[in-house]
């Protein structure tokens, strides 16, 4: 942004107005404030296309986790050790995509976030699936699963997806 | 000053309602209960036809920030456009303290010159006579520096009327999102889009200059931290690491950039300068340390840390990286961002189950909450100290929303499509 004011007093004496007794008396030169003030301009995004296969399976793809938690459930575990099974039987990298529910500040629930997705893929590493094959990305609470501020799209949106 | 919370809506500001760039529409729900009564009289345009209307831009300005009621137009005896046609009485009979008038005239190079005057009626006399000066399309420019003018002899504080806010506005279709990073007038006026994606873009900060933003965009596929500048809309990728690369923040001298990067394993602090491009770790500990925000000494630095257990706010010293906490106050405090005094620290605040925010004053420890919607977040305190902008809830909306620093003042800008969020008060911008 381009905003320039100069401040300088006027060289001039202003003419001193008097006689009128309801009237005002000026006691100092006026200043004067020169505006000038540039626009500002729209930048271009070369968005990368972001190719994502899913995972063909049947078990789940999805863990949910309790506020400001990164603890796995007995039922997410269950789930993660059949993909590790699955995961040994072939070569493909998975995404986890860690989120948050919308209470709390957006950069600290990036992190949350981050520490969830995490937590899932240091659960497959213990399995045995190598750590290079698992890529760890938090969307904080940008990208909502639920909307509405209730308790069930808040649980809905405290979440690990596997990719 | 004593300030009571009035009920609800009192003014409607009707500034942007007309404005067809803007989409942020502001209402002022609460006032000052003394504030100062001021008449503008309206300015002799000398036939000069404009766009803005200077004398309902300034009174906008004035009413937002719940100092000052109006009085209104049609009580006017007179309209006195230079001091030596005001009659004192006419104005103390309304009960007005202070009187605004003025005259607007072309330059010889086709610039437009509005000399005005602040007169206190109680004295009788001149507070100031100013000429301001622009171009034609820059009256709104030209009326923000009027009312920057007033609010300072009036109450002796800077104005930030002439300042701008950064923010983030998000459009859901479907599974299709799209971002935008807007830049508008304080006011909400003016409305520029900076930057539209189709991916999350966050955490806005400006340069101390004003002339730049740094902000996280994940265009890549993944989170970055990139700086633009506003006038030129250049733009440059400054980080690219694995994992988290988030909440930038630029140092007072606008040489470094405190961020957060997860690349060693989990957030921590760290210090890029920018003509170098040297990084350096500020911190170190497995608990999550993010949202740094300078203090204005330039040698210290807030942040959030869940180390305690729950998120607060700490202090880190550049010096020697000591590290101190600073809130003990309720389970949940994160993002602070601290008044250009050094002292009044505003931040996310929850003290049970609600999220407000609150300002701790860092000398004598008092807490204030300051607002009474939920899920509050993004405060951002202005050049002035005197408000700050946060972004709430508003009927399932992202709204952006204001109060003064002791929660005499507030005033909502809800937008009229989508949710805005991520408020960043620019710093003065002269």
């Amino acid at each position: 942004m381009k905003t320039r004011i100069n401040l300088y007093a006027s060289l001039f004496a202003l003419s001193v107005l008097t006689g009128c007794s309801s009237s005002a008396i000026y006691d100092s030169e006026p200043t004067t404030t020169e505006i000038d003030n540039a626009g500002v301009k729209t930048a271009e995004v070369e968005s990368a296309d972001i190719e994502v296969v899913p995972v063909v399976a049947d078990t789940a793809t999805v863990f949910y986790f309790d506020f400001d938690k990164a603890l796995l459930t007995n039922e997410s575990k269950a789930d993660l050790l059949e993909h590790a099974v699955i995961l040994a039987g072939n070569s493909r990298s998975v995404r986890l995509e860690g989120h948050a529910d919308e209470r709390g500040t957006r950069e600290y629930n990036m992190a949350l976030g981050e520490r969830r997705a995490t937590s899932v893929k240091e659960f497959l590493v213990m399995q045995g699936v190598s750590g290079d094959r698992i890529e760890v990305i938090s969307f904080g609470e940008e990208r909502a699963a639920a909307y509405g501020s209730d308790d069930e799209a808040w649980r809905l949106n405290r979440r690990v997806e596997l990719k | 000053m004593t300030l009571f919370k009035q009920f609800s809506i009192l003014l409607m500001a009707l500034l942007i309602g007309n404005n067809a760039y803007s989409e942020l529409v502001i209402r002022v729900t609460e006032g000052n209960d003394k504030p100062t009564v001021i008449a503008l009289s309206p300015f002799d345009l000398n036939g000069l036809k404009m766009n803005d209307n200077i004398a309902d831009i300034v009174a906008s300005d004035l009413r937002r920030s719940g100092l000052f009621k109006l009085i209104p137009q049609e009580d006017m005896l007179a309209f006195p456009s230079t001091p030596t046609d005001v009659y004192f009485r006419d104005w103390r009979l309304l009960g007005a303290e202070y009187l605004v008038v003025g005259s607007m005239s072309v330059l010889t190079d086709g610039r437009y010159e509005l000399e005005f005057s602040l007169l206190s009626i109680n004295s009788q006399k001149i507070q100031f006579t100013h000429k301001v000066r622009s171009s034609a399309t820059k009256i709104r420019d030209l009326a923000h520096s009027v009312s920057d003018k007033i609010y300072q002899s009036i109450t002796g504080i800077r104005g930030a009327f002439s300042t701008r806010l950064a923010y983030v506005s998000v459009i859901r279709e479907g599974d299709d999102f799209t971002y935008r990073l807007k830049v508008a007038d304080a006011d909400g006026a003016r409305e520029n889009l900076m930057l539209e994606s189709k991916q999350p873009i966050m955490s806005p900060s400006w340069s101390p200059d004003g002339k730049e933003l740094a902000y996280v965009s994940f265009e890549t596929g993944r989170p970055a931290i990139f700086r633009q500048n506003l006038a030129t809309a250049s733009r440059q990728q400054l980080t690219n690491f694995k994992g988290l690369n988030g909440a930038p923040s630029w140092s007072p001298n606008g040489e470094n950039l405190a961020l957060v990067l997860s690349k060693d394993g989990n957030p921590e602090l760290y210090n890029l300068e920018l003509d170098s491009g040297k990084l350096t770790r500020l911190t170190r500990h497995f608990a999550i340390d993010t949202e740094p925000a300078w203090m204005p000494d330039g040698k210290h630095i807030l942040f959030t840390s869940d180390r305690g257990g729950t998120p607060q706010i700490y202090k880190l010293k550049l010096a020697d990286r000591s590290v101190e906490r600073i809130t003990f106050q309720g389970n949940y405090n994160a993002r602070a961002s601290i008044a250009p005094d050094g002292r009044t620290m505003a931040m996310v605040h929850r003290s049970s189950k609600v999220f407000h925010i609150a300002a701790l004053d860092l000398n004598t420890r008092r807490l204030i909450e300051l607002t009474e919607t939920t899920l509050d977040e993004s405060p951002s305190v202005a050049p002035n100290g005197a408000m700050l902008m946060y972004a709430t809830k508003y009927k399932d909306r992202g709204i952006l929303a204001a109060v003064s620093v002791d929660a005499g003042v507030k005033y909502n800008l809800p937008a009229k499509l989508g949710d805005v969020r991520e408020p960043a008060w620019s710093p003065f911008l002269r």
